[in-house]
Protein backbone atom coordinates (compact mmCIF):
# COMPACT_ATOMS: atom_id res chain seq x y z
CA UNK A 1 0.00 0.00 0.00
CA UNK A 2 1.41 3.43 -1.16
CA UNK A 3 -1.07 5.43 0.83
CA UNK A 4 0.23 7.30 3.79
CA UNK A 5 -0.75 6.24 7.01
CA UNK A 6 -3.07 8.98 8.41
CA UNK A 7 -2.83 9.32 11.94
CA UNK A 8 -3.83 12.02 15.03
CA UNK A 9 -0.72 15.02 14.76
CA UNK A 10 -1.91 16.58 17.92
CA UNK A 11 -2.73 14.72 20.95
CA UNK A 12 -4.22 15.80 24.63
CA UNK A 13 -4.82 13.86 27.92
CA UNK A 14 -8.40 12.38 27.69
CA UNK A 15 -10.66 13.71 30.24
CA UNK A 16 -14.10 11.97 30.82
CA UNK A 17 -15.30 14.16 33.36
CA UNK A 18 -15.47 17.11 30.64
CA UNK A 19 -18.17 15.21 28.06
CA UNK A 20 -18.95 16.82 24.86
CA UNK A 21 -21.34 14.79 23.50
CA UNK A 22 -22.81 12.17 25.86
CA UNK A 23 -23.27 9.80 22.91
CA UNK A 24 -19.82 9.03 23.32
CA UNK A 25 -20.19 8.03 26.97
CA UNK A 26 -23.60 6.35 26.39
CA UNK A 27 -21.78 4.27 23.43
CA UNK A 28 -18.69 2.90 25.34
CA UNK A 29 -20.45 2.06 28.18
CA UNK A 30 -23.37 -0.50 26.10
CA UNK A 31 -20.29 -1.63 24.22
CA UNK A 32 -17.99 -2.22 27.90
CA UNK A 33 -21.17 -3.89 28.94
CA UNK A 34 -21.84 -5.88 25.96
CA UNK A 35 -17.96 -7.08 26.17
CA UNK A 36 -17.80 -10.71 25.35
CA UNK A 37 -15.12 -13.85 24.55
CA UNK A 38 -15.75 -16.52 22.10
CA UNK A 39 -14.20 -18.80 25.23
CA UNK A 40 -17.57 -18.33 27.07
CA UNK A 41 -19.73 -20.00 24.60
CA UNK A 42 -19.97 -24.20 24.23
CA UNK A 43 -19.14 -24.36 21.39
CA UNK A 44 -18.14 -27.87 21.56
CA UNK A 45 -21.82 -29.30 22.39
CA UNK A 46 -22.32 -28.60 18.71
CA UNK A 47 -19.74 -31.03 17.54
CA UNK A 48 -22.89 -33.51 17.23
CA UNK A 49 -24.95 -31.21 15.37
CA UNK A 50 -21.73 -30.40 13.05
CA UNK A 51 -21.62 -33.85 12.14
CA UNK A 52 -25.45 -34.13 10.79
CA UNK A 53 -24.80 -31.23 7.79
CA UNK A 54 -23.85 -32.95 4.71
CA UNK A 55 -20.58 -32.35 3.37
CA UNK A 56 -21.99 -29.87 0.84
CA UNK A 57 -23.45 -27.91 3.91
CA UNK A 58 -20.69 -28.09 5.59
CA UNK A 59 -18.42 -26.40 3.17
CA UNK A 60 -20.95 -23.82 2.63
CA UNK A 61 -20.69 -22.93 6.23
CA UNK A 62 -17.28 -22.89 6.48
CA UNK A 63 -17.20 -20.43 3.34
CA UNK A 64 -19.71 -18.55 4.96
CA UNK A 65 -17.08 -18.07 8.11
CA UNK A 66 -14.59 -17.75 6.41
CA UNK A 67 -16.13 -14.87 4.66
CA UNK A 68 -17.67 -13.10 7.98
CA UNK A 69 -13.85 -13.40 9.04
CA UNK A 70 -12.65 -11.18 6.20
CA UNK A 71 -15.12 -8.61 6.80
CA UNK A 72 -14.50 -8.44 10.73
CA UNK A 73 -10.08 -8.62 9.71
CA UNK A 74 -11.04 -5.39 7.80
CA UNK A 75 -12.79 -3.57 9.93
CA UNK A 76 -10.89 -4.22 12.81
CA UNK A 77 -7.29 -3.88 11.43
CA UNK A 78 -8.52 -0.49 8.93
CA UNK A 79 -11.93 0.01 8.89
CA UNK A 80 -12.46 1.12 12.60
CA UNK A 81 -8.54 2.60 12.99
CA UNK A 82 -9.46 4.69 9.97
CA UNK A 83 -12.38 6.79 11.32
CA UNK A 84 -9.67 8.08 14.70
CA UNK A 85 -8.32 11.02 12.92
CA UNK A 86 -11.31 12.35 11.99
CA UNK A 87 -13.15 12.24 15.12
CA UNK A 88 -15.05 14.85 16.29
CA UNK A 89 -14.13 13.95 20.16
CA UNK A 90 -11.83 12.44 22.01
CA UNK A 91 -14.50 10.32 23.27
CA UNK A 92 -14.93 9.09 19.87
CA UNK A 93 -11.43 8.25 19.33
CA UNK A 94 -11.81 6.26 22.27
CA UNK A 95 -15.08 4.06 20.96
CA UNK A 96 -13.14 3.30 17.89
CA UNK A 97 -10.86 1.91 19.60
CA UNK A 98 -13.14 -0.36 21.08
CA UNK A 99 -14.89 -1.14 18.40
CA UNK A 100 -11.58 -2.16 16.59
CA UNK A 101 -10.41 -4.42 19.22
CA UNK A 102 -14.39 -6.25 19.49
CA UNK A 103 -14.07 -6.58 15.31
CA UNK A 104 -10.55 -8.63 16.00
CA UNK A 105 -12.42 -10.45 18.65
CA UNK A 106 -15.05 -11.48 16.09
CA UNK A 107 -12.69 -12.42 13.74
CA UNK A 108 -10.75 -14.78 16.04
CA UNK A 109 -14.15 -16.09 17.20
CA UNK A 110 -14.55 -17.58 13.93
CA UNK A 111 -11.49 -19.14 14.63
CA UNK A 112 -13.01 -20.57 17.25
CA UNK A 113 -15.68 -22.07 15.47
CA UNK A 114 -13.09 -23.68 13.06
CA UNK A 115 -10.62 -25.73 15.34
CA UNK A 116 -14.16 -26.73 17.42
CA UNK A 117 -15.58 -28.26 14.04
CA UNK A 118 -13.31 -28.96 11.64
CA UNK A 119 -10.13 -30.39 10.73
CA UNK A 120 -7.23 -28.12 9.70
CA UNK A 121 -6.84 -29.41 6.49
CA UNK A 122 -11.14 -27.95 5.53
CA UNK A 123 -9.94 -24.84 7.58
CA UNK A 124 -7.46 -24.25 5.11
CA UNK A 125 -9.45 -24.80 1.82
CA UNK A 126 -12.09 -22.99 3.39
CA UNK A 127 -9.85 -19.62 4.01
CA UNK A 128 -7.99 -20.48 -0.09
CA UNK A 129 -11.51 -20.42 -1.29
CA UNK A 130 -12.29 -16.96 0.62
CA UNK A 131 -9.04 -16.02 -0.84
CA UNK A 132 -10.10 -16.59 -4.45
CA UNK A 133 -13.98 -15.71 -4.10
CA UNK A 134 -13.86 -12.83 -7.03
CA UNK A 135 -17.36 -11.10 -5.22
CA UNK A 136 -15.68 -11.37 -1.71
CA UNK A 137 -12.54 -9.72 -2.76
CA UNK A 138 -14.30 -7.68 -4.23
CA UNK A 139 -16.50 -6.24 -1.50
CA UNK A 140 -13.31 -6.38 0.69
CA UNK A 141 -11.87 -4.22 -1.79
CA UNK A 142 -14.13 -2.11 -2.52
CA UNK A 143 -14.59 -1.12 1.53
CA UNK A 144 -10.63 -0.80 1.43
CA UNK A 145 -10.25 1.71 -0.84
CA UNK A 146 -12.99 3.91 0.25
CA UNK A 147 -11.17 3.28 3.90
CA UNK A 148 -7.72 5.13 2.41
CA UNK A 149 -9.24 7.61 0.68
CA UNK A 150 -9.20 11.19 1.90
CA UNK A 151 -13.20 12.01 2.54
CA UNK A 152 -13.76 11.22 6.20
CA UNK A 153 -17.63 11.82 5.87
CA UNK A 154 -17.35 9.14 3.10
CA UNK A 155 -15.70 6.75 5.06
CA UNK A 156 -18.36 6.55 7.83
CA UNK A 157 -20.91 5.70 5.09
CA UNK A 158 -18.73 3.25 3.73
CA UNK A 159 -18.36 1.78 7.35
CA UNK A 160 -21.73 2.21 8.54
CA UNK A 161 -22.60 0.00 4.93
CA UNK A 162 -20.20 -2.63 6.43
CA UNK A 163 -21.23 -2.77 9.74
CA UNK A 164 -25.28 -3.08 8.91
CA UNK A 165 -25.29 -4.58 5.48
CA UNK A 166 -22.28 -6.52 4.37
CA UNK A 167 -22.25 -8.72 7.25
CA UNK A 168 -25.87 -9.98 6.41
CA UNK A 169 -25.35 -12.38 3.75
CA UNK A 170 -23.00 -14.28 6.05
CA UNK A 171 -25.31 -13.96 9.31
CA UNK A 172 -28.24 -15.57 7.56
CA UNK A 173 -26.94 -19.06 7.64
CA UNK A 174 -25.79 -19.24 11.30
CA UNK A 175 -29.47 -18.17 12.04
CA UNK A 176 -31.12 -20.60 9.42
CA UNK A 177 -29.40 -23.67 11.12
CA UNK A 178 -30.44 -22.25 14.25
CA UNK A 179 -34.33 -21.83 13.28
CA UNK A 180 -33.90 -26.06 12.28
CA UNK A 181 -32.33 -26.52 16.14
CA UNK A 182 -28.39 -27.40 14.35
CA UNK A 183 -25.31 -25.38 15.55
CA UNK A 184 -27.17 -23.64 18.30
CA UNK A 185 -24.52 -22.35 20.35
CA UNK A 186 -22.44 -21.15 17.40
CA UNK A 187 -25.59 -19.01 16.75
CA UNK A 188 -25.65 -18.09 20.16
CA UNK A 189 -21.92 -16.51 19.49
CA UNK A 190 -22.99 -15.06 15.80
CA UNK A 191 -26.13 -12.81 18.04
CA UNK A 192 -23.18 -11.33 20.27
CA UNK A 193 -21.46 -10.66 17.04
CA UNK A 194 -24.82 -8.88 15.51
CA UNK A 195 -25.51 -7.34 18.46
CA UNK A 196 -22.27 -5.81 18.27
CA UNK A 197 -22.49 -4.86 14.96
CA UNK A 198 -25.74 -3.11 15.25
CA UNK A 199 -24.60 -0.56 18.24
CA UNK A 200 -21.25 -0.10 15.76
CA UNK A 201 -23.78 0.65 12.98
CA UNK A 202 -25.77 3.24 14.96
CA UNK A 203 -22.96 4.63 16.19
CA UNK A 204 -21.13 5.43 13.14
CA UNK A 205 -24.12 6.39 11.73
CA UNK A 206 -24.89 8.59 14.37
CA UNK A 207 -21.49 10.72 13.32
CA UNK A 208 -21.71 11.00 10.17
CA UNK A 209 -25.04 12.45 11.02
CA UNK A 210 -23.06 14.86 13.17
CA UNK A 211 -20.85 15.89 10.38
CA UNK A 212 -23.41 16.86 7.98
CA UNK A 213 -25.11 19.22 10.64
CA UNK A 214 -21.54 20.87 9.15
CA UNK A 215 -21.67 20.84 5.91
CA UNK A 216 -23.91 22.39 2.83
CA UNK A 217 -26.62 21.79 1.18
CA UNK A 218 -24.43 20.61 -2.37
CA UNK A 219 -22.39 18.70 0.05
CA UNK A 220 -25.30 16.98 1.93
CA UNK A 221 -26.83 16.17 -1.26
CA UNK A 222 -23.40 14.67 -2.86
CA UNK A 223 -22.67 12.49 0.20
CA UNK A 224 -26.42 11.21 -0.16
CA UNK A 225 -25.89 10.37 -3.60
CA UNK A 226 -22.88 8.48 -2.64
CA UNK A 227 -24.46 6.66 0.18
CA UNK A 228 -27.00 5.35 -2.74
CA UNK A 229 -24.83 4.94 -5.67
CA UNK A 230 -22.07 2.95 -3.00
CA UNK A 231 -24.84 0.77 -1.55
CA UNK A 232 -26.31 -0.47 -5.14
CA UNK A 233 -22.38 -0.84 -6.17
CA UNK A 234 -22.48 -3.45 -2.52
CA UNK A 235 -25.79 -4.60 -3.12
CA UNK A 236 -25.18 -5.90 -6.88
CA UNK A 237 -21.94 -7.82 -5.92
CA UNK A 238 -23.81 -9.07 -2.89
CA UNK A 239 -26.48 -10.98 -5.11
CA UNK A 240 -23.17 -12.56 -6.74
CA UNK A 241 -22.40 -13.51 -3.70
CA UNK A 242 -25.25 -14.86 -2.18
CA UNK A 243 -25.71 -16.86 -5.37
CA UNK A 244 -22.16 -18.17 -5.03
CA UNK A 245 -22.74 -19.12 -1.42
CA UNK A 246 -26.27 -20.34 -1.34
CA UNK A 247 -27.46 -21.74 -5.12
CA UNK A 248 -26.32 -25.16 -4.18
CA UNK A 249 -29.01 -25.33 -1.26
CA UNK A 250 -31.61 -23.18 -2.82
CA UNK A 251 -31.30 -20.39 -0.55
CA UNK A 252 -30.46 -17.83 -2.38
CA UNK A 253 -33.89 -16.07 -3.01
CA UNK A 254 -34.46 -16.27 1.19
CA UNK A 255 -31.09 -14.63 1.25
CA UNK A 256 -31.72 -11.72 -0.30
CA UNK A 257 -34.81 -10.55 1.33
CA UNK A 258 -32.74 -10.56 4.62
CA UNK A 259 -30.09 -8.26 2.05
CA UNK A 260 -32.91 -5.92 1.22
CA UNK A 261 -34.42 -6.16 5.57
CA UNK A 262 -30.44 -4.77 6.37
CA UNK A 263 -29.80 -2.76 3.54
CA UNK A 264 -32.72 -0.38 4.72
CA UNK A 265 -31.50 -1.02 8.28
CA UNK A 266 -28.07 0.66 7.26
CA UNK A 267 -29.16 3.41 5.74
CA UNK A 268 -31.71 4.72 8.41
CA UNK A 269 -28.41 4.32 10.98
CA UNK A 270 -27.17 6.82 8.10
CA UNK A 271 -30.80 9.21 8.55
CA UNK A 272 -31.78 7.75 5.28
CA UNK A 273 -35.47 6.64 4.86
CA UNK A 274 -35.60 2.73 4.26
CA UNK A 275 -35.04 1.95 0.29
CA UNK A 276 -36.27 -1.38 -0.20
CA UNK A 277 -40.06 -2.00 -0.34
CA UNK A 278 -41.87 -4.39 2.29
CA UNK A 279 -42.81 -6.62 -0.51
CA UNK A 280 -38.81 -7.52 -0.85
CA UNK A 281 -38.00 -7.46 2.22
CA UNK A 282 -40.77 -9.61 4.19
CA UNK A 283 -37.78 -12.00 5.53
CA UNK A 284 -38.62 -15.77 6.44
CA UNK A 285 -40.33 -15.44 9.67
CA UNK A 286 -38.05 -18.29 10.82
CA UNK A 287 -34.79 -16.62 10.24
CA UNK A 288 -36.64 -13.33 11.82
CA UNK A 289 -37.57 -15.47 15.21
CA UNK A 290 -33.98 -16.67 15.59
CA UNK A 291 -32.87 -13.00 15.32
CA UNK A 292 -35.18 -11.97 17.93
CA UNK A 293 -37.73 -13.67 19.71
CA UNK A 294 -40.16 -11.13 19.83
CA UNK A 295 -39.68 -9.85 16.18
CA UNK A 296 -43.02 -11.72 14.81
CA UNK A 297 -46.78 -10.78 14.11
CA UNK A 298 -48.30 -11.90 17.08
CA UNK A 299 -46.01 -8.91 18.62
CA UNK A 300 -48.49 -6.42 16.56
CA UNK A 301 -51.38 -5.40 18.33
CA UNK A 302 -52.58 -3.23 16.07
CA UNK A 303 -52.99 -6.25 12.86
CA UNK A 304 -54.78 -8.50 15.49
CA UNK A 305 -58.32 -8.55 16.69
CA UNK A 306 -57.96 -6.00 18.75
CA UNK A 307 -61.62 -5.77 20.14
CA UNK A 308 -61.19 -9.04 21.80
CA UNK A 309 -58.45 -7.73 24.02
CA UNK A 310 -59.11 -6.56 27.47
CA UNK A 311 -57.51 -2.93 27.64
CA UNK A 312 -55.34 -3.05 31.46
CA UNK A 313 -55.48 -0.68 33.42
CA UNK A 314 -53.36 1.33 34.53
CA UNK A 315 -52.19 0.79 38.38
CA UNK A 316 -50.34 3.14 40.69
CA UNK A 317 -47.81 2.00 41.74
CA UNK A 318 -45.45 3.25 44.60
CA UNK A 319 -42.15 5.25 43.17
CA UNK A 320 -39.78 2.49 44.23
CA UNK A 321 -41.68 -0.02 42.03
CA UNK A 322 -39.34 1.85 39.23
CA UNK A 323 -36.47 0.42 40.36
CA UNK A 324 -36.57 -2.28 37.55
CA UNK B 1 -22.86 21.59 19.05
CA UNK B 2 -23.84 20.50 21.75
CA UNK B 3 -26.01 22.97 23.28
CA UNK B 4 -27.74 22.72 19.72
CA UNK B 5 -28.70 19.37 20.05
CA UNK B 6 -30.30 20.28 23.55
CA UNK B 7 -31.90 22.84 22.24
CA UNK B 8 -33.49 21.00 20.24
CA UNK B 9 -33.99 18.27 22.61
CA UNK B 10 -35.77 19.87 24.88
CA UNK B 11 -38.79 21.36 22.00
CA UNK B 12 -41.36 19.59 21.49
CA UNK B 13 -43.27 18.53 18.17
CA UNK B 14 -46.68 19.97 18.22
CA UNK B 15 -48.38 21.61 20.92
CA UNK B 16 -47.04 21.87 24.36
CA UNK B 17 -43.33 22.63 24.31
CA UNK B 18 -39.98 22.58 27.14
CA UNK B 19 -39.15 20.98 30.47
CA UNK B 20 -41.87 21.69 32.99
CA UNK B 21 -45.06 22.01 29.79
CA UNK B 22 -48.16 20.16 30.06
CA UNK B 23 -49.50 18.48 27.66
CA UNK B 24 -52.74 17.27 26.07
CA UNK B 25 -50.91 15.54 23.22
CA UNK B 26 -52.25 12.01 23.01
CA UNK B 27 -48.70 10.56 21.79
CA UNK B 28 -45.88 11.29 24.27
CA UNK B 29 -42.46 10.06 23.56
CA UNK B 30 -38.89 10.14 24.16
CA UNK B 31 -35.81 10.09 21.29
CA UNK B 32 -32.06 10.17 21.92
CA UNK B 33 -29.71 12.20 20.27
CA UNK B 34 -29.68 10.25 17.56
CA UNK B 35 -33.14 11.34 16.73
CA UNK B 36 -34.49 7.75 15.55
CA UNK B 37 -37.95 7.69 17.38
CA UNK B 38 -38.41 11.30 16.79
CA UNK B 39 -38.23 11.34 12.99
CA UNK B 40 -40.66 8.38 13.37
CA UNK B 41 -43.00 10.31 15.40
CA UNK B 42 -42.54 13.43 13.03
CA UNK B 43 -44.01 11.24 9.94
CA UNK B 44 -47.15 10.30 11.69
CA UNK B 45 -47.60 13.83 11.74
CA UNK B 46 -49.38 13.81 15.08
CA UNK B 47 -49.31 16.23 17.74
CA UNK B 48 -46.55 14.61 20.48
CA UNK B 49 -44.78 16.26 23.38
CA UNK B 50 -41.28 15.04 23.35
CA UNK B 51 -39.74 14.51 26.93
CA UNK B 52 -36.95 16.44 27.62
CA UNK B 53 -33.82 14.91 26.73
CA UNK B 54 -31.52 16.33 29.65
CA UNK B 55 -32.04 14.28 32.99
CA UNK B 56 -31.60 17.15 34.89
CA UNK B 57 -34.48 19.06 33.32
CA UNK B 58 -37.88 18.94 34.47
CA UNK B 59 -40.46 16.16 33.16
CA UNK B 60 -43.50 17.23 31.47
CA UNK B 61 -46.48 16.29 32.43
CA UNK B 62 -49.54 14.71 30.53
CA UNK B 63 -53.33 16.18 30.81
CA UNK B 64 -54.97 13.28 28.56
CA UNK B 65 -54.88 9.94 28.27
CA UNK B 66 -51.81 9.19 25.92
CA UNK B 67 -49.77 6.62 24.30
CA UNK B 68 -45.80 6.34 24.71
CA UNK B 69 -43.17 5.60 22.54
CA UNK B 70 -39.80 4.63 23.89
CA UNK B 71 -37.02 3.24 21.97
CA UNK B 72 -34.64 0.35 23.76
CA UNK B 73 -31.15 0.65 23.17
CA UNK B 74 -30.74 -2.94 23.97
CA UNK B 75 -27.45 -4.54 25.70
CA UNK B 76 -26.51 -4.63 28.93
CA UNK B 77 -28.93 -8.08 29.58
CA UNK B 78 -31.45 -5.88 29.58
CA UNK B 79 -30.65 -4.43 32.41
CA UNK B 80 -31.55 -0.08 32.57
CA UNK B 81 -33.06 -0.58 29.50
CA UNK B 82 -35.36 1.85 30.64
CA UNK B 83 -34.21 5.66 29.39
CA UNK B 84 -33.62 7.67 32.59
CA UNK B 85 -35.88 10.15 31.30
CA UNK B 86 -39.07 8.29 30.52
CA UNK B 87 -38.30 6.48 34.19
CA UNK B 88 -38.51 10.58 35.55
CA UNK B 89 -41.65 11.19 33.14
CA UNK B 90 -43.60 7.71 34.75
CA UNK B 91 -42.63 8.76 38.33
CA UNK B 92 -45.39 10.87 38.28
CA UNK B 93 -48.44 9.48 39.42
CA UNK B 94 -50.96 11.48 37.01
CA UNK B 95 -48.42 10.47 34.24
CA UNK B 96 -48.79 7.11 34.90
CA UNK B 97 -52.59 6.73 34.94
CA UNK B 98 -52.92 8.48 32.16
CA UNK B 99 -51.13 5.67 29.93
CA UNK B 100 -52.91 3.49 27.78
CA UNK B 101 -50.75 1.88 25.50
CA UNK B 102 -47.00 1.64 24.57
CA UNK B 103 -44.91 1.97 21.18
CA UNK B 104 -41.43 0.36 21.04
CA UNK B 105 -38.59 1.10 18.70
CA UNK B 106 -35.76 -0.52 18.52
CA UNK B 107 -33.35 -3.21 16.71
CA UNK B 108 -33.78 -6.61 16.28
CA UNK B 109 -30.09 -7.40 16.37
CA UNK B 110 -30.29 -6.85 19.99
CA UNK B 111 -32.42 -10.26 19.90
CA UNK B 112 -34.49 -10.72 23.13
CA UNK B 113 -33.79 -7.04 24.46
CA UNK B 114 -35.84 -5.85 21.30
CA UNK B 115 -37.99 -3.02 22.48
CA UNK B 116 -37.44 -4.46 26.02
CA UNK B 117 -38.28 -0.86 27.64
CA UNK B 118 -41.59 -0.87 26.08
CA UNK B 119 -42.41 -4.52 27.09
CA UNK B 120 -41.55 -3.52 30.58
CA UNK B 121 -43.41 -0.50 30.73
CA UNK B 122 -46.27 -2.32 29.99
CA UNK B 123 -46.20 -5.27 31.91
CA UNK B 124 -46.10 -2.51 34.89
CA UNK B 125 -48.27 -0.28 33.90
CA UNK B 126 -50.77 -3.35 32.58
CA UNK B 127 -51.49 -1.18 29.92
CA UNK B 128 -51.19 -2.94 25.71
CA UNK B 129 -47.50 -2.95 23.90
CA UNK B 130 -49.59 -1.81 20.74
CA UNK B 131 -46.08 -1.78 18.16
CA UNK B 132 -42.70 -2.48 17.86
CA UNK B 133 -40.88 -0.90 15.00
CA UNK B 134 -36.63 -0.77 14.39
CA UNK B 135 -34.91 2.06 14.33
CA UNK B 136 -36.84 5.03 12.74
CA UNK B 137 -39.23 2.92 11.18
CA UNK B 138 -39.91 2.85 7.31
CA UNK B 139 -43.23 3.59 5.53
CA UNK B 140 -45.35 0.54 6.38
CA UNK B 141 -44.62 1.07 10.11
CA UNK B 142 -45.90 4.85 9.66
CA UNK B 143 -49.24 3.78 7.47
CA UNK B 144 -49.89 0.71 10.42
CA UNK B 145 -49.04 3.00 13.66
CA UNK B 146 -51.65 6.07 12.48
CA UNK B 147 -54.47 3.47 11.20
CA UNK B 148 -53.43 1.49 14.68
CA UNK B 149 -53.82 4.78 16.70
CA UNK B 150 -56.99 5.71 15.27
CA UNK B 151 -58.50 2.68 16.04
CA UNK B 152 -57.27 1.95 19.15
CA UNK B 153 -58.32 5.78 20.08
CA UNK B 154 -61.53 5.06 18.62
CA UNK B 155 -62.02 1.37 21.10
CA UNK B 156 -61.37 3.32 24.01
CA UNK B 157 -64.07 5.67 23.83
CA UNK B 158 -66.50 3.34 23.30
CA UNK B 159 -65.52 1.99 26.69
Amino acid sequence: MTEKVKLLHHVEAINWNRIQDEKDVEVWNRLVNNFWLPEKVPLSNDVQSWATLTPAEQEMTMRVFTGLTLLDTVQGTVGAVSLIPDAITQHEEAVYTNIAFMESVHAKSYSSIFSTLCSTKEIDEAFRWSNENENLQKKAQIIVDYYTGDDPLKRKVASTLLESFLFYSGFYLPMYWSSRAKLTNTADLIRLIIRDEAVHGYYIGYKFQKGLEKVDEARRQELKDYTFDLLYELYENEVQYTHDLYDGVGLAEDVKKFLHYNANKALMNLGYEAMFPSSLTDVNPAILSALSPNADENHDFFSGSGSSYVIGKAVNTEDEDWDF
Amino acid sequence: MAATLMAEGATTYGSGAGPGSSTSASLVYFSSASENTHRFVRKLGMEAARIPLRTQDETIYARKPYVLILPTYGGESGRNSIPKQVLKFLKNEENRSLLRGVIGAGNTNFGTTYCLAADKIAAKCEVPHLYRFELMGTADDVARVKQGLEEFWKRQLKQ
